[in-house]
C-alpha cells in the first residue's frame, strides 16, 4: 500500500492545503503574504539537509530525543490483556511534545530573519516550550494566554515568565485557548515584519498543520523502530493510540502508520462531563460539525448560527473547540478511530498510571490511557498498543489535587 | 447593476466622496440597532456596512469585539440580521447594505440557502474577511452569480504580485485596509494612503474606500479626499457602546459624513 501512491494516505496536504475537504486557507489579506511566505520557507527547508541537520543535532543534545519506547509491564499484567508501550515523550526537555514542533519553528523563524516570536497557549506546555527555544536563541517571545488559563496553569506562567517570555492575559471573548489564538492572530496582523507566530498544534491557515505534523512525526518514526528493536524485524503496532486536543501529539504518532493498514488507529477527544447536549466536553468530532475558524475548515464545536462554543475539560490543554483538519480529514474516510473519554475516567486513569508504573502522567495522556484501560483487557495477549505519553504532570497536580479533595496550601 | 454600483455612479457624477458607516447588526439590541440604521441614509450614509456578529473576529480590535458580544448576548443570529436588513428595506430602498463578517455562520447556514435570503432581504455585497482570493470557489464566485457584489479588502501587504489576484473577482469597490492590524487600533495617515489608493487605482477600474483607522470628521475628510470615499466602524460602534441614544449616535454619524463630503 505505502508504494501506491494513489492510495496512500500521507500525500495531504494538495496544494491549497486541503485535506479532501478539510484545511485550506481562511485568513485576511493582510495575513495571505505572510503564511504564502511561509509556506514557500518551509518548503525550502524540508529538503534542505542542513535544516534537519541542525533539528537532529537539537533534538539529541537539547531535548534528549529519542523518547524511550517502554514496555509498561505493571499495567499490561494488571489490566490482563493487550501488552502496553508507551512512548515516553514526557521526557523531553520541557515535559511534553510540544518542543518538537516549537524548535522546528523557530529554526524557520531563523531562516526567515524574524526577530519576534508569538504563540497561544492552553495548558501552558506550548508556551514554556516556545519561552525555552526563544531563550536558547536569543529572541523576544510574546505569549498569549486566556485569563482563565493564567489562573489554572500558574506554575507554567511563572516558568515563562523565568524563561524571558512576556505572558498576556487574554480577556477578550471568554478568555480561553480559542481566544488566545485570536489575540495572536491580531498580533501577527499587527506586527507583520518582524514577528513569527509559532502554532502549538495542527490547526490554523495551511501550512501549519501540515508543518506540526511534521515536525512532530519524529515520535511515530522512533516509536516504529524502537518497537521492532523490541519485538522483531517488522513487527508493527496492532493498536496506536493518542489523545487530542488539537491534535499535534496524535497525528506526530499516527502519520508514519497511516499507510500500514493493519494498524488500528485511535484518538481520544476530551469527553469533559459528557458528550451531551449541554457541550460540556471538547469532542469536536464526536460532538461537533464542519466549520471554518482560525484558518481553516475542520470539526468544531457551535450551536445552529454558526457560533462557536466553548469547550469544556479538566485538562486545559484539550479544551479547544475544534480539532486539526487532518483528523477531520481521517475521521470522515474512516482511516482512524475518534473515541471520548469523561474528566472523571480520566483522573482514574492518572492514578493508575502513578501507581502501577511510577509515572505521573499529564491529565492530556491520561485520556488516552483511559481508553487504553477500556479496550486492553478485551484483547489478546500479543496484540501491542502503542499509547502516547506526550507530557508529564508536573503542571497538573494542583487540578488534580484539588478534584481528589487534597489540601495543597504550603506555608513557610 | 447593483445598489452599489447605481451609488458610486451617482456620485461620481456629482464629483462627491462616500462616505460608508459600520454599525454590527443587533447592538445593543435588536430594535435599537434597527432605529439606528434606519437613520443613517438621513445622516448622510452613502453606503452602510452591516456587522454580522461572530464569536471570533479575528480582524477586529476591542470595540468591535465586544460589539459583537453585546449582540450575541441579546439572541442576535444571521436570521436577525438578515430581517433587520429587511425592515431596513421597507423605509429605503436605495441605500446599499453591505454585510461584513466572517465566513463561519454563512457557511453553517449553507452558502446557497445563504446568498438567496441574503438578497431576498435586500443586500447588495458582501465582505467576508477570512475568504482570501485563494478561497474564491466558497462563496465570492457563488456571490458575483447571485448578483451580490463581493467586496475584498486590500491590504499594505498586498504587494504588486499579488494585487491583481486580489482584484481579479471584486465587485462593487475595493476596500483599502489603511494600516496593518485590527480595527480600531492605529490611526491611518493620508499620506500613507495615497500612493496605494493609486496603486490600486491603476490596476482595477474601480472605486477604492479606505477603513481601519479613521475615526474623526477631518480624518474622514484627509482620507476621503486621497480616495473614492472612507469608512468608519469603531469610532461610531465606541458611541453605541458607550449607551448612546440612537439620536446622538446619528448627530456624531453626520459629523463625520459631512467631513468626508467636504473632502
Ligand atoms: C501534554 C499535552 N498533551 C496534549 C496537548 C494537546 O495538544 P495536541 O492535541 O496538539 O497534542 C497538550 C496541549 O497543551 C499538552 O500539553
Amino acid at each position: 500500500m505505502a508504494d501506491d501512491l494513489f492510495n496512500s494516505f500521507m500525500n495531504g496536504p494538495d496544494e491549497n492545503g486541503r485535506f479532501g475537504d478539510f484545511g485550506g486557507r481562511f485568513v485576511s489579506e493582510t495575513l495571505m503574504p505572510l503564511i504564502l511566505d511561509l509556506e514557500a520557507e518551509y518548503e525550502n527547508a524540508k529538503t534542505d539537509a542542513s535544516f534537519w541537520a541542525e533539528m537532529d543535532d537539537l533534538w539529541t543534545h537539547y531535548v534528549g530525543r529519542p523518547s524511550p519506547l517502554y514496555y509498561a509491564e505493571r499495567m499490561t499484567e494488571a489490566l490482563g490483556g493487550a501488552k502496553i508501550y508507551l512512548k515516553r515523550d514526557e521526557l523531553n526537555h520541557t515535559g511534553a511534545h510540544k518542543i518538537n514542533n516549537v524548535l522546528g519553528q523557530i529554526l524557520l523563524a531563523r531562516r526567515m530573519g524574524k526577530t519576534r516570536i508569538i504563540a497561544e497557549t492552553g495548558a501552558g506546555q506550548h508556551g514554556v516550550a516556545t519561552a525555552t527555544v526563544c531563550a536558547r536563541f536569543g529572541l523576544k517571545c510574546v505569549v498569549y494566554m486566556g485569563a482563565h488559563d493564567v489562573e489554572r496553569q500558574a506554575p507554567n506562567v511563572f516558568r515563562m515568565r523565568l524563561l524571558g517570555a512576556e505572558v498576556v492575559p487574554v480577556t477578550s471573548g471568554r478568555g480561553t485557548l480559542k481566544d488566545a489564538m485570536n489575540d495572536a492572530l491580531r498580533d501577527w496582523v499587527t506586527n507583520v515584519r518582524d514577528t513569527f507566530y509559532c502554532i502549538g498544534t495542527v490547526a490554523g491557515p495551511h501550512p501549519y498543520p501540515a508543518m506540526v505534523r511534521d515536525f512532530q512525526a519524529i515520535i511515530g518514526k522512533e516509536a516504529k523502530q524502537q518497537l521492532q528493536e523490541q519485538e522483531g524485524e517488522g513487527r508493527l503496532p496492532d493498536t496506536i493510540i493518542a489523545a487530542i486536543g488539537g491534535g499535534s501529539n496524535a497525528m506526530g504518532l499516527f502519520y508514519p502508520f497511516l499507510d500500514d493498514p493493519s494498524v488500528n488507529i485511535i484518538g481520544v477527544e476530551a469527553g469533559g462531563k459528557g458528550v451531551n447536549e449541554k457541550m460540556e466536553h471538547c469532542a469536536s468530532l464526536t460532538g461537533g460539525r464542519p466549520g471554518v475558524l482560525h484558518g481553516n475548515r475542520t470539526y468544531l464545536l457551535q450551536d445552529d448560527d454558526g457560533q462557536i462554543l466553548e469547550g469544556f475539560s479538566i485538562s486545559a490543554g484539550l479544551d479547544y473547540p475544534g480539532i486539526g483538519p487532518e483528523h477531520s480529514w481521517l475521521h470522515d474516510i474512516g482511516r482512524a478511530k475518534y473515541v471520548s473519554i469523561t474528566d472523571a475516567e480520566a483522573l482514574e486513569a492518572f492514578q493508575f498510571c502513578c501507581t502501577q508504573e511510577g509515572i505521573i502522567p499529564a491529565l492530556e495522556p491520561s485520556h488516552a490511557l483511559a481508553h487504553v484501560m477500556k479496550i486492553a483487557p478485551e484483547l489478546p495477549k500479543d496484540h501491542i498498543i502503542i499509547m502516547n505519553m506526550c507530557g508529564r504532570g508536573d503542571k497538573d497536580i494542583f487540578t488534580v489535587a484539588r478534584a481528589l479533595g487534597f489540601d495543597m496550601e504550603t506555608k513557610d | 447593476m447593483t445598489r452599489i454600483d447605481a451609488k458610486f455612479a451617482e456620485l461620481a457624477a456629482a464629483g462627491r466622496k462616500a462616505f460608508v458607516a459600520y454599525v454590527m447588526a443587533g447592538d445593543p439590541d435588536y430594535e435599537t440597532s434597527l432605529e439606528i440604521v434606519k437613520g443613517l441614509p438621513g445622516a448622510g450614509v452613502d453606503v452602510i456596512e452591516l456587522g454580522l456578529p461572530f464569536t471570533d473576529p479575528m480582524a477586529d480590535g476591542p470595540t468591535i469585539q465586544l460589539a459583537g458580544q453585546r449582540a450575541l448576548d441579546g439572541g442576535m443570529t444571521l436570521q436577525k440580521t438578515l430581517d433587520l436588513a429587511t425592515e431596513f428595506r421597507k423605509t429605503d430602498t436605495t441605500t446599499p447594505i453591505v454585510l461584513m463578517g466572517y465566513y463561519n455562520p454563512i457557511y453553517s447556514r449553507g452558502v446557497a440557502r445563504f446568498l438567496e435570503d441574503a438578497k431576498a432581504a435586500g443586500i447588495d455585497g458582501l465582505i467576508v474577511v477570512d475568504l482570501p482570493p485563494e478561497e474564491d470557489s466558497e462563496l465570492c464566485i457563488p456571490a458575483q452569480e447571485a448578483g451580490l457584489n463581493f467586496i475584498r479588502l486590500a491590504t499594505p501587504t498586498t504587494d504588486d504580485r499579488r494585487l491583481p489576484k486580489v482584484l481579479q473577482n471584486t465587485s462593487g469597490f475595493v476596500y483599502y485596509v489603511s494600516i496593518t492590524g485590527i480595527t480600531g487600533a492605529a490611526e491611518a495617515e493620508a499620506a500613507d494612503v495615497a500612493p496605494e489608493v493609486a496603486r490600486i487605482k491603476s490596476a482595477a477600474n474601480l472605486p477604492v474606500i479606505v477603513g481601519f483607522g479613521v475615526n474623526t470628521p477631518e480624518k474622514a475628510k484627509a482620507i476621503a479626499g486621497v480616495a473614492d470615499g472612507t469608512v468608519v466602524g469603531s469610532a461610531i460602534v465606541k458611541q453605541i457602546g458607550e449607551g448612546k441614544s440612537p439620536a446622538e449616535v446619528l448627530a456624531f454619524v453626520k459629523t463625520l459624513a459631512d467631513g468626508a463630503h467636504s473632502a
